[in-house]
Order: C-alpha cells, then structure tokens, then sequence
C-alpha cells in the first residue's frame, strides 16, 4: 500500500467519521453558497419550428443540480444556496460578475459567449475565484486562451469532432464532405472537423460554404427549391457522408434525402456528436431525463447538462472535500481525488493542462443513441477519454 | 434392489437442487423468465407489469415480489401458479427493496423521490416514508433486523436507518455512485458496491467507518470498464463474488483478507447475483447479452449460459 492509497484510506476514514458523528455534533449548519451568471444572448432562431430554443435552457438543469445537492446537504447539514443573475449585454454581464466577487461569491457558474467569459475571468478581483464553464465550446478557451481560474464542463469543439471522426473511422467510412454554415461558430466547428479528420486518418475530398439563405423555402413550393439546391451543392463528388456544419440550425435539417447520391448526414444534423441527447438512457441517465421533463416540461438539453455538470460538481467537491470553504472546494475540484459521476459510465474528471472535463461524447440522431465514443481500440497511456480533444502533448494552454 | 435405492438416493444427492427454479426480471422484456435449476431449460415466462427490477423471494418461498418501476408499485407472483396474485403500493417508481427478517416488512428505495417507503406487506399499508440521499437503490436489514441500510446513488452514501424509529442514524460516504449493500451473515459488516468508484467498501456495523476498501485491476480491460454492481457473500465470510458490469466479469474476493483471488468470466453487463439453495452454483444476470451464466461455486468455473429475456436485472432462487 502505497503512502498516497494509506493518505487516501485515512482521509476517507476520517471523513466517514465526520459525517457519521456530523448530525450529533454540529448543531448548526453551514452554507454553501455559488452563484449563477447568465448572460442572455438573442437565441438564433433555427428555421424550423419543430424545436423553440428553451429560454430556460441551462439554468433548469444548475436547478436540478441544486436538488440534488440539497438532499445530499441535508444530510450533512449543509445549507446550499444558488444566487441566479442574468444580463442581456456584455457590459451588464460584466458589472454582475464584479458585483458578485465584491459581495464574496467565489464560485461562479458561468452561461456566456467566449468573449464575455474570458472579461469575466480576467477580471482582477477574479483571481482567486472559480468561474465553471457551463456552455461555451470554443476550443480556444481550452487553448491559447485558456485560464486558471476556468474550468469546462462541456466537450469541447475538438472533443465533439473527434467524437464523430472515430465512429466514422470505425465503420470505414472514409471520404467526407464539408457544407459549412456562414456562422463565425459554424467556421470554428468546421476547422475542428477538419482537423479531428486528419488526426484519425479521414478524407475531406470536398468542402463547400452553405450560401443559400432559405428565406420562405418552408411555405408554398420553397421544398423544391432547396431539393434542387441540395442536389446541384452534392453533385459530381465521390463521397461516403456529408459532413454538415450549422450551428444555427438554418439548413442542416434540410440536406438528408435531398443529395444527388444516398449519402448520409453527419455534424451538426442528422448523426450529431453530443453531451447530452434527449434520447439518452444509459447508466441511469433515465432518471434525470424524467425529472427535467417533470420540472421543465420539456427534454434535457446539453447546456442544461452542462450547468447540472458545474453545479453538482461543486456539489461533489464540498461532500468529498468535507468543507463549504470556497477555497477548499476549489482545491478539491482541482486535486487528484475529484471524480463526477454523470450518467455516462465513466467518472470524469478534469484535466489538468487546460481544466477540461474528461468524459464519453454521445453519438445521437433525432431519435436514437447511435454510439458513444470513445470508441472501443483508440487506445491511450492514461485514459481513453484523452483521445477526444486537445491532448497533454498538444495543448496550446499554458498556464 | 438395495443397490438401487442407494443408486437413486445418491442421484438424488448428488443433484440437490433438483426442485429449485431460479426466477430473473426482465428489465426491458417486462417479463419473469423461469428456469428449472436441474435442467437448465427455461420453463416459463411471465409476463408482469413494466419494467420489473428488484425482485425477492418472501420467507415461506410461495411467492415472487416484484418491483415493477414503470407500473409504479409492487406485484406478487404466486409460484404455484405463476399469477400475479396481489398487487402492493410502493411509491413511485420502486426499484430495489429489501424484506424485513420476519418477513413482514418491505424497505422499497423509490429512485426518482429520493425516499424510502416502508411497506406493511401482510395489511399492504405504507407505514411511512423516510427522506434519504439523491436517487437511493441498494437497500440491505440486517440479519437481527434492526438496521437497514439503504445506498443513494448520486449522494453517494450508505444511509442507516432505525427500522424501529424510521430515522436516519448514520451516514458514511461511499464512492461515487454505490449500487448493492449486503450484510454479512453474522452481521457484523455490510458491504457496498461503488458502479463509477469502482470499488467495494467494506463497512464496520458497529462504528459505521469504512473498514476496507477493495479494487479491482483486470489487464487488458480499461478502468472506466470495471463497475462493481451486485454482491454476494458465503455464509462463513470466506468468500465473496462482486458483478462488474462491463467489465464482463465476476471478480472472485477472499473475505477475510480483501484480496481479489480470480476474475471469472460471464456474459455482457453482469448486474447481479444470486446463490444457489446449497451455495455450490452462483447465478448472474447478462444485461446486454441477454442470458443468465452459472458459476461452479467450488471450481470457480462458469459451466453454463442460459438464454433469458430482454435487459435481465434481478435473479433469486426458490426451492
């Protein structure tokens, strides 16, 4: 038995002690305390009517979170409280978060855009807090501008188009075709394909804009207008999917059927990289997909996935670490020991070169779990959730 | 003539468990398959209501109580007719429970509420409900009957509960996502699973203090693979088995010193256990390659795997 094991053994003894005597000897509670800041951006409004974007979408699942945490707080006498802002700009968002830290708050659930995340985490007074990356995917947050006062809950881009590209490898399914979207999101989200196609070996023999703005193709004949479109964009190119990048939802619900050979449709539609899909029932993930519908009345999405993630890691860090002190949380999340059991049959855990959260990506279509990644045979030294992602020897983050 | 008798009654030693039948949930195939423990050969199947999980036997073997989730309460099937026979209140979405020693209790984890409902079975009363962890599953009495330990899956805990006060004594912090809880015979330990942890904790019943610890290294199988889930304990505590999910294996533990001596190899998603009336065959239910394996207690070797229904979850012997 190693010192490290024999340290852990005892701690974790210690703890058991703690919590056993915990309701005998602390007759008072203590609070923990984390705050909620969201930043309101107009939702792109995609162009079918199938699926509103929530407007609640994130904060429902850091509530569901709070659930939980709170049952588990009762019995350690913990009191949990969840301090929800929202800001409709930047600037807004800004003054909240300085707001916040001047009032104490050292633990930060963020919902924001990159730009606004990266003021937030440079803010001075922000130093020695934690801002927990609820939603925002951009691999650069996890690269050339990453932050030690930033963790990330979500996959990234890169994890996300790794995810994809190793299913695609498995089934040999090797020459692909771009139709990227004219987003700034849509061109980060294709390079992020491009490179996770080199890197297992894929083929792009095609890479094409999206330029058709569909406008009213949904009423009256607009359907032919956008099957010719379809067509004529796919036409005289030898290849085995098409790899959609639309982000905003504008055209890639509209490519399937629609291409001149029988190809399927991968990316952002049709088979579509995910933490978190509504079709989802694996190692238990029934149970908080039966509770989001009961309290939203709607599905789970992957950024109420990714604010539930933030929030109950918190959760684990204060009933592991055994204190509500912020900055023994923050340790303890940071430190060896954190484990986050998220429905996904894997503890994750953070990595330490750019505090990314290690975990399986789903693999998902409108109405089924086609596959999750990491794929079995990708093997790696140390996990083989490293090989989704901006991997230690090719980080760009260096903090 | 004499030689034959002893002929026939050596036959009949020899295979003991000629009489058992072995009963397994279908998770997914809301169905109870049967299978005749001499032969092997399934003999019925049941349909029940849906999404039957836990299942247990009630001390006079007559019948199968079991937790239909989805139906949102308890059924109990007759085993001389195979009929549902009553049907029990359990709170929502019952999952896993645990039968008083007299026979007179049912302790039933109900997933989504985050409570305990404690169950009157002969007047078919709910006594009461008792709040515990986020999403509580494995559920043990100890053998004097006094305590009950019931684990939450998100909380991560070992919750004791006083079955006479209904309240919440103790509270010891497992690892991540704990699943079993299992008494040992004499009582004097109660052992949990941890499906994302990885491990086994071996608790002490008297100070509730994690005693051991017990991991699992199989080569060749990733760690995120190896997720401990059903427990099952000779009764002299001299060996344990544990069901290790994907890992595909039962892992084979000295009881006494923790050490893992073997890991036997069984079908796909191995859940949970169940010993055979004479203790020399252990059963296992395959979730995902749909079969039941049957482990030869002394050899420790898996002779056989029996075809049962969809997604099979519990499994439990009658003689």
């Amino acid at each position: 038995m190693g010192f490290a094991r024999r340290a852990a053994c005892l701690l974790a003894m210690c703890l058991t002690i703690y919590l056993t005597w915990a309701p005998q000897s602390r007759a008072q509670g203590v609070v923990v305390e984390l705050a909620y800041l969201r930043l309101a951006v107009p939702a792109v409004v995609p162009t079918s009517l199938l699926d509103p974007p929530p407007t609640d979408e994130g904060v429902q699942g850091a509530q569901m979170a709070m659930e939980d945490n709170r049952t588990t707080g009762r019995l350690l006498l913990q009191e949990w409280r969840l301090k929800e802002v929202e800001a409709t700009t930047e600037d807004g968002a800004i003054e909240a978060a300085r707001a916040l830290l001047a009032a104490g708050q050292r633990l930060i659930v963020a919902e924001m855009p990159a730009a606004a995340l990266l003021r937030v985490a440079d803010l001075p007074e922000a130093r020695d807090a934690l801002i927990l990356n609820a939603t925002a995917e951009d691999d650069r947050l996890r690269g050339q501008d990453c932050r030690r006062n930033v963790l990330h809950m979500l996959p990234s881009r890169a994890m996300l188009a790794d995810a994809l590209m190793q299913f695609l490898a498995v089934k040999r399914w090797r020459n692909l075709m771009l139709a990227v979207g004219l987003q700034p999101e849509d061109r980060d989200y294709a390079e992020a394909m491009r490179r996770a196609a080199r890197k297992f070996g894929l083929k792009v023999v095609a890479d094409k804009p999206w330029t058709l703005d569909q406008g009213a193709q949904r009423t009256d004949t607009g359907h032919v207008s956008i099957a010719a479109e379809a067509a004529r964009f796919t036409q005289g190119v030898t290849y085995d999917v098409l790899v959609v990048v639309d982000t905003a939802g504008a055209f890639g619900d509209d490519l399937a059927y629609r291409t001149t050979e029988p190809r399927p449709v991968a990316g952002t539609h049709g088979l579509f990289p995910t933490a978190w899909a509504r079709s989802f029932e694996q190692w238990g993930a029934t149970q908080p997909q039966l509770r989001m519908l009961k309290r939203a009345g709607r599905p789970m999405t992957a950024r109420d996935f990714g604010a539930w993630m933030a929030v109950r890691a918190v959760g684990e860090a204060a009933t592991r670490g055994g204190s509500a002190d912020p900055a023994r949380i923050l340790a303890y999340l940071r430190g060896p020991d954190f484990e986050l059991a998220a429905y996904k049959g894997a503890a994750l855990t953070f990595r330490p070169w750019d505090g990314q959260l290690r975990q399986p990506v789903l693999l998902a279509d409108a109405r089924s779990l086609v596959s999750v990644s990491p794929q079995p045979g990708f093997l790696h030294e140390r996990s083989e959730l490293d090989t989704l992602g901006f991997d230690q020897p090719e980080t760009q983050c260096h903090m | 003539m004499p030689y034959v008798i002893a002929f026939a009654l050596a036959l009949l030693l020899a295979t003991p468990a000629w009489a058992e039948r072995i009963f397994v949930s279908n998770e997914k195939g809301n169905s109870i398959t049967v299978v005749d423990a001499a032969t092997l050969k399934v003999t019925n199947t049941v349909r029940v209501g849906a999404r039957p999980r836990g299942i247990l036997l009630s001390n006079d073997g007559k019948s199968l109580y079991i937790c239909t989730s989805d139906a949102d309460h308890i059924e109990v099937m007759d085993l001389a007719t195979l009929k549902v026979a009553r049907i029990l209140p359990s709170g929502p979405d019952p999952e896993l429970f645990a039968l008083s020693p007299d026979g007179e209790m049912l302790y039933i984890a109900n997933e989504n509420n985050n409570i305990v409902t404690v169950l009157d079975v002969p007047r078919g009363q709910v006594v009461t409900e008792v709040p515990v962890g986020v999403e509580p599953e494995g559920m043990a009495v100890s053998p004097d009957g006094r305590v009950l330990v019931t684990t939450s899956e998100t909380t991560s805990m070992a919750h004791f509960i006083d079955t006479a006060s209904h309240e919440v004594v103790g509270n010891v912090l497992v690892d991540t996502r704990p699943r079993a809880a299992k008494f040992t015979a004499d009582g004097a330990q109660v052992w949990v699973s941890a499906e994302i942890g990885g491990t086994v904790s071996v608790i002490d019943t008297a100070s509730r203090t994690v005693a051991h610890r017990i991991r699992f290294n199989i080569p060749g199988v990733p760690k995120e693979s190896i997720q401990p889930v059903g427990i099952a304990i000779t009764p002299d505590r001299k060996t344990a088995f544990v069901a290790l999910g994907p890992a595909n294996r039962v892992a084979v533990v000295d009881a006494q010193t923790y050490e893992v001596k073997r890991y036997l190899l069984v079908g796909q998603r191995v859940w949970n256990l169940a010993f055979s009336g004479d203790g020399k065959r252990i059963y296992t239910t395959n979730g995902v390659s749909n079969d039941m394996s049957v482990i030869d207690v002394d050899a420790l070797r898996v002779t056989k795997s029996v075809p049962v229904g969809q997604l099979p979850w519990g499994v439990v012997v009658a003689p």
